[in-house]
């Protein structure tokens, strides 16, 4: 296929998958008795009305990008991190304690030191689930599906027991939240009047420095062979179980900060509901984008609109905001199956084939007998999604060869 | 309450708690055991709690309430068999890696549920559900009866499909294709044997019993539909299937385990012995991380190309 | 249902194309009754797909099937088995987690009853043909339990069992000992009494010993066809390759080897398998500089995990593995790395190379963090592109370029781009582990010189292989392994290929 033919192709198997994943979604916007195309342009333009709602939009986006690098980073290294909910959940209970203990520190101590109290502890949850798989070989899918239950128990027993605010027990009427972060700890609002804040410098600038990390030092290019190919990485020296952990450990961090900058600059005190899904968005995010931070950035405020849209559709279409998820359900169907015709050279040439043959003409034959090389790099499988379920155990298939079985 | 009754207590409560775990397991293990590991069970499960609620909470004072029930689980297992079915073409035909195709269709499901929910019910209400049917004589052995002899049909139905899933499994012909294509589906194609379309059967199957699981829960268990009803068992009865390793009669042992420690939790918190809640309700939880952490890898025993597509053309 | 016997089988005109490859190129191919026909090729010539197209595997893009000169189309496997044709791969299809029985019942559709597997009959019938061809087997054995030899009869036997009158054997000679292969060939001899057999090969003198005609295939086309009694070896090599290829072959020097201990020093390692038996039972070895030491032995005798722990890759159990004299027993790859190993891996895919990564990447793979390829944490993009240049021009690596992804290229380029970024690095002990399976000559050829070079310049070479062409040209000495000892160590000018063969097969002692 050449480049032009190959830009068609890709074109048309985005937009089919972009069809079939809206298609999805117009069928349950039919089964609530909604009209699809109101719904749809309720979700997508009524964000986009005011400044209210394009302020709003990045509000989302900030912990949207925050977390899908996280992700982005853990998948490039081979790690499927679905506990960024919980990752944020001990973001926000250790940035929230840290700046609530120590309210006299001047500001530039105590904001950066909560934010990197939140990191801290995204950092652990990640890190543990990362030392489960690269110890124990526990799959990390299940684990960080099982630490984000845990943590929100966790969240709720620190928020209606020893972080809640005093005041909520005298009045009685008991709300589970901690007290007011002192405003040495605030991340600045940019826009008065909005809900904008600071953490925005912070997510475009952390997606300057995960791009620096992955492809431009020696430890992301070995987090990316560990994630790409941990065998041959493994017999080239690379210590994979080292990069897994560490991946986790970054992951969890992202988590955690979007958690410390949630609660620092736009809610300014720990309560529930503040993840409210962002985690697994933030999945969403990450796959839409790429697993690149350039594609990440304008991913998150593509969906920070379609969260926003969503919560619109329920006081404007009469359609509940669970909407959000079926969509992003659909959306991660419709790319993971795309990408497989995308990158996948025997389903490319099949078609190819098939289509030629519908046009009545005779495929190109390539050089007889030769396999000297693929005609363009970008058809190269994407590491990123080849991903296991378990690690292999040998002896169960033999090593294959050179001809075609 | 004595140690004695406490302890009684756990066991009558872990036996119809196992039923949900133990249906969804087996279904995956039919999955895995044909080279797919399917995620997205949590949201079948959703799905299929959500549908079988519906029928009971919509008929209850119709002429139809008498059927509602079946009507409602018929629903569920046409969902599961359909989901089954999407996630086959997702992850069989389009060749797309499972874990992160799992983890969409457990959104998909799940947010319809939820969404359907809102719409159409709105606030947690409860049905009639299944009743017991305690088995006439035996549910009056001392200790033993209300234990094992006084549940709702759909456990005796549960446990009974343990020795047909193994048999399945083992013994048919179908059986000995799924274990083929999910450990070496180029044998299974050199022989003729269609991998795709068994894998296609096989997430059918699984579908249909993550639906089942799910409708046990809104009808028997909890008798009553909520966003969060499942709470993590659709990835509970997949660690199971791990636990179990591969075979149902494990998995058995695998969601005795999880609904002992689930009914324990239950009951110390009836008991009103003092200790967090929430540390009680993480229990299952942690102890799932546990089990994955302990359970030795396998060497023979699984299915070795799980989670890997098959392309007959495609070099290796 | 009784089907008739196949009098002729024609191929006509098959074309099959994959990315990249034209993989047949019109063939044309006839085959009668009580016949052995070969067919030659080199690896990637198309033969497989050929076959893989007649047993319904493949459907071909033009052409069609004649039986008896009726048309016949193939949509599966099943379509071959009811014109009973059968065919023995050359990577087994046995599911290793299931009884032998279980196996052959998986084709043997008449044992599929409603409900229930019927492996009565199904052992039955194994008894039955390993009976009239000799062929013992027990139907009841795990397939993970076996040797390959007797994995080699359950896969005849099932073909058989399926009702095969016509048999495709693709390399069935790969993995077995010289004096297995011999049986082999004795016994197809006597079933081609009452059966047909297309017979691949790329070994000429096992076509010699045991066809009637051959057809040789080159990229993809028919380039030959003849009565093989009328060809020498040598003919069919040349029309095999288009070529005169004369592979290289190392000059020992009659020096004697220094005593003591090798540059590359190996003493009673003893190391757990995948499964935990015993892979390694106390090797000893020495490979001194400027030798080409070859590990002669069917393969799954240890080879595998004698490079994984040289490479530290596994952990020895006891033992010392010495580089230079500074011991790396224990130590993890990298520390090996850093001592100064080079490795070919055995599965160039996946462990030789990333193969998502480009050609570039894939040549600092080891070296990223050290030397001249980054600074301060940070990649020096610059040398690494340089790097690239030179080493794509100096190992005539065929790419569009160097960013291409390394694991679209072809295995011998693949391997290209191994051999580059380990010789360069200069290593002063070298592991090659089959480093030209499944190659054509010329790719094989290219790596047997750069290996020589590498002897020369004075490293230690350890050398695994199945081929013993390859392991009796190139070494010094050849060492044989079995069941994880090395039962002797030979000269290898003295080896002889039957002297070989026995050892490989454990004997010790004529």
């Amino acid at each position: 296929m050449n480049k032009s033919m190959k830009a068609v192709y890709n074109a048309v198997v985005i937009l089919a998958a972009a069809a079939a994943a809206l298609g999805v979604g117009a069928l349950v916007f039919a089964a609530v008795g909604a009209d699809i195309a109101k719904a749809y342009t309720v979700i997508l333009t009524e964000p986009l009305k005011d400044l209210i709602g394009l302020t709003e939009i990045a509000v989302r986006a900030i912990p949207l990008t925050l977390i899908a690098l996280g992700i982005a980073i853990a998948f490039r290294s081979g790690t499927l991190n679905i506990g960024a909910e919980g990752q944020m959940m001990m973001g926000i209970l250790a940035a929230s304690a840290t700046a609530i203990a120590l309210p006299d520190l001047p500001k530039p101590v105590l904001l950066p030191l909560a934010v990197l109290a939140g990191a801290a502890g995204g950092a652990v949850w990640g890190t543990a689930a990362g030392i489960l798989k690269a110890r124990l070989g526990v799959n990390e899918i299940l684990s960080t599906v099982m630490l984000n239950y845990i943590a929100a128990q966790f969240y709720t027993f620190l928020l209606r027991g020893p972080m809640m605010d005093p005041e909520e027990l005298v009045t009685g009427s008991g709300t589970p939240q901690t007290v007011r972060i002192p405003r040495a700890a605030w991340l600045d609002r940019l826009i008065p009047g909005t809900r904008l804040h600071a953490g925005a410098f912070l997510a475009l600038a952390l997606a300057v420095l995960v791009f620096i990390l992955l492809w431009r030092t020696s430890a992301g290019f070995r987090m990316r062979a560990a994630g790409a190919e941990a065998k041959a990485a493994r017999y080239a020296g690379i210590r994979v179980e080292r990069y897994v952990v560490a991946a986790m450990l970054l992951s969890g961090a992202f988590a955690g900060i979007a958690g410390a900058v949630e609660i620092l600059g736009v809610h300014r005190r720990a309560i529930e509901g503040v993840s409210g899904g962002y985690g697994f968005t933030g999945i969403v995010v990450s796959l839409f984008g790429g697993l690149h931070p350039a594609g990440i950035v304008p991913a998150s405020l593509f969906f920070g609109l379609l969260l926003l849209g969503a919560d619109m559709t329920q006081r404007l279409a009469d359609v509940p905001a669970n909407m959000v998820l079926v969509l992003q359900g659909a959306i991660i169907l419709a790319i993971v199956s795309a990408r497989q015709f995308m990158n996948n050279p025997y389903v490319q040439d099949r078609l190819a084939r098939k289509l030629s043959r519908l046009l009545g003409k005779p495929a190109p034959n390539p050089p007889a007998g030769s396999r000297e090389a693929c005609p363009d790099p970008s058809d190269s499988p994407d590491p990123c999604l080849a991903d296991e379920a378990e690690p292999r155990t040998g002896g169960g298939s033999p090593a294959e060869t050179e001809e075609h079985r | 309450m004595s140690a004695g009754s406490f302890i009684l207590n756990i066991l009558i409560l872990g036996v119809p708690f196992s039923v949900a775990l133990l249906l969804a397991g087996l279904g995956e293990t039919i999955n895995q055991r044909a080279g797919v590991f399917n995620l997205g069970c949590e949201g079948i499960m959703a799905m299929g709690a959500f549908l079988a609620f519906l029928p009971p909470y919509f008929l209850a004072d119709t002429p139809l309430a008498g059927s509602a029930n079946l009507i409602g689980l018929l629903l569920a297992i046409g969902a599961g068999v359909l989901l089954g079915l999407l996630f086959a073409l997702v992850v069989v035909t389009f060749r797309a890696p499972q874990g992160i195709a799992g983890i969409g269709l457990q959104m998909l499901g799940w947010g319809t549920a939820g969404t359907l929910f809102r719409k159409y019910v709105g606030g947690v209400t409860g049905v009639a559900g299944i009743a017991p049917l305690p088995i006439p004589g035996l549910s009056r052995i001392p200790i033993l009866g209300p234990i094992l002899f006084n549940h709702n049909p759909l456990v005796y139905l549960a446990f009974l499909l343990v020795p047909v899933f193994w048999y399945v499994l083992f013994k048919t012909p179908w059986g000995l294709k799924v274990r083929a294509v999910g450990t070496y589906p180029r044998a299974a194609d050199s022989l003729g044997i269609p991998v795709a379309r068994v894998r296609y059967q096989a997430l059918a199957v699984g579908g249909a019993m993550a639906g089942l699981a799910g409708a046990y829960l809104s009808l028997a268990q909890a008798k009553m539909f909520a966003d969060d009803l499942i709470a993590g068992r659709g990835f509970i009865a997949v660690a199971l299937v791990y636990f179990g390793r591969w075979n149902p009669v494990g998995v058995l042992g695998g969601a005795l385990l999880f609904s002992l420690a689930q009914s324990l939790q239950l009951s110390i918190q009836v008991a009103g012995i003092d200790f967090p809640y929430e540390f009680a309700v993480m229990l299952p939880y942690a102890l799932v991380i546990l089990v994955l952490a302990l359970v030795r890898k396998s060497r023979m025993a699984g299915p070795a190309e799980l989670g890997r597509p098959f392309d007959r053309e495609q070099r290796v | 249902m009784p089907f008739e016997p196949i009098r002729s089988l024609e191929l006509r005109g098959i074309t099959k194309r994959f990315p990249g490859i034209l993989a047949c190129d019109h063939i044309d191919l006839t085959v009668g009754e009580h016949s052995v026909r070969a067919l030659v090729g080199e690896n990637g010539a198309g033969k497989t797909t050929l076959m893989n197209i007649l047993m319904g595997l493949y459907q071909p893009d033009e052409g069609r099937i004649l039986i008896n000169g009726r048309e016949v189309r193939f949509r599966s496997p099943n379509d071959a088995f009811a014109h009973g044709i059968g065919m023995v791969h050359q990577h087994f299809m046995l599911v290793p987690n299931m009884t032998v029985a279980e196996n052959v019942a998986l084709g043997m559709k008449s044992s599929h009853r409603p409900g229930r597997l019927d492996l009565g009959s199904v052992r039955k019938r194994i008894l039955e043909i390993s009976e009239r061809h000799e062929l013992p087997v027990n139907p009841d054995a795990y397939v993970w339990q076996l040797s390959v030899g007797e994995q080699q009869r359950v896969e005849l036997v099932k073909t058989l069992c399926l009702g095969a009158r016509f048999l495709i054997l693709d390399e069935p000679t790969s993995a077995l000992t010289p004096q297995e292969t011999d049986e082999l060939i004795e016994l197809l001899k006597k079933m081609s009494r009452e059966l047909s057999v297309i017979f691949i090969s790329h070994k000429l003198h096992e076509v010699k010993a045991l066809s009637d005609t051959v057809s040789i295939l080159r990229r993809g086309r028919i380039v030959f066809e003849g009565r093989t009694e009328d060809h020498s070896p040598a003919d069919l090599a040349a029309l095999m390759t288009g070529h005169e290829v004369a592979l290289p072959c190392v000059e020992c020097s009659d020096a004697p080897r220094p005593g003591g201990p090798g540059l590359l020093y190996v003493r009673d390692l003893r190391v757990r398998g995948d499964r935990g038996n015993r892979a390694l039972d106390g090797v000893s070895l020495d490979v001194y500089s400027g030798e080409i030491l070859g590990l002669a032995g069917v393969s799954g005798n240890g080879q595998r995990e004698l490079a994984e722990t040289l490479n530290g890759l596994r952990k020895p159990e006891s033992g010392s593995v010495r580089l230079d004299g500074v011991e790396l027993g224990g130590c993890g790859a990298d520390a090996v790395i850093a001592a100064g190993m080079g490795y070919i891996p055995e599965d160039r895919n996946t462990e030789g190379i990333v193969p998502s990564f480009s050609v570039r990447e894939n040549l600092v793979l080891k070296d990223v963090g050290t030397g001249g390829w980054s600074r301060a944490g940070f990649l020096r993009l610059g040398p690494i592109s340089r790097n690239a240049a030179t080493l794509r021009e100096s190992f005539d690596i065929r790419c569009p370029s160097v960013d291409t992804a390394a694991g679209s290229l072809s295995g011998g380029n693949i391997q290209k781009v191994i051999l580059a970024r380990e010789l360069s690095r200069r290593p002063k002990a070298l592991v090659a582990v089959y480093p030209t399976r499944g190659l054509d000559m010329g790719a094989e050829e290219f790596i047997h010189k750069q290996l020589l070079a590498r002897r020369a310049e004075g490293a230690a070479i350890l050398l695994i292989s199945e081929e013993l062409d390859e392991i009796m040209n190139l070494s010094d000495r050849i060492a044989v392994i079995y069941k994880g000892r090395i039962l002797k160590v030979v000269p290898g000018r003295e080896a002889t290929k039957r002297s070989l063969g026995l050892l490989m097969a454990g004997v010790l002692d004529e």
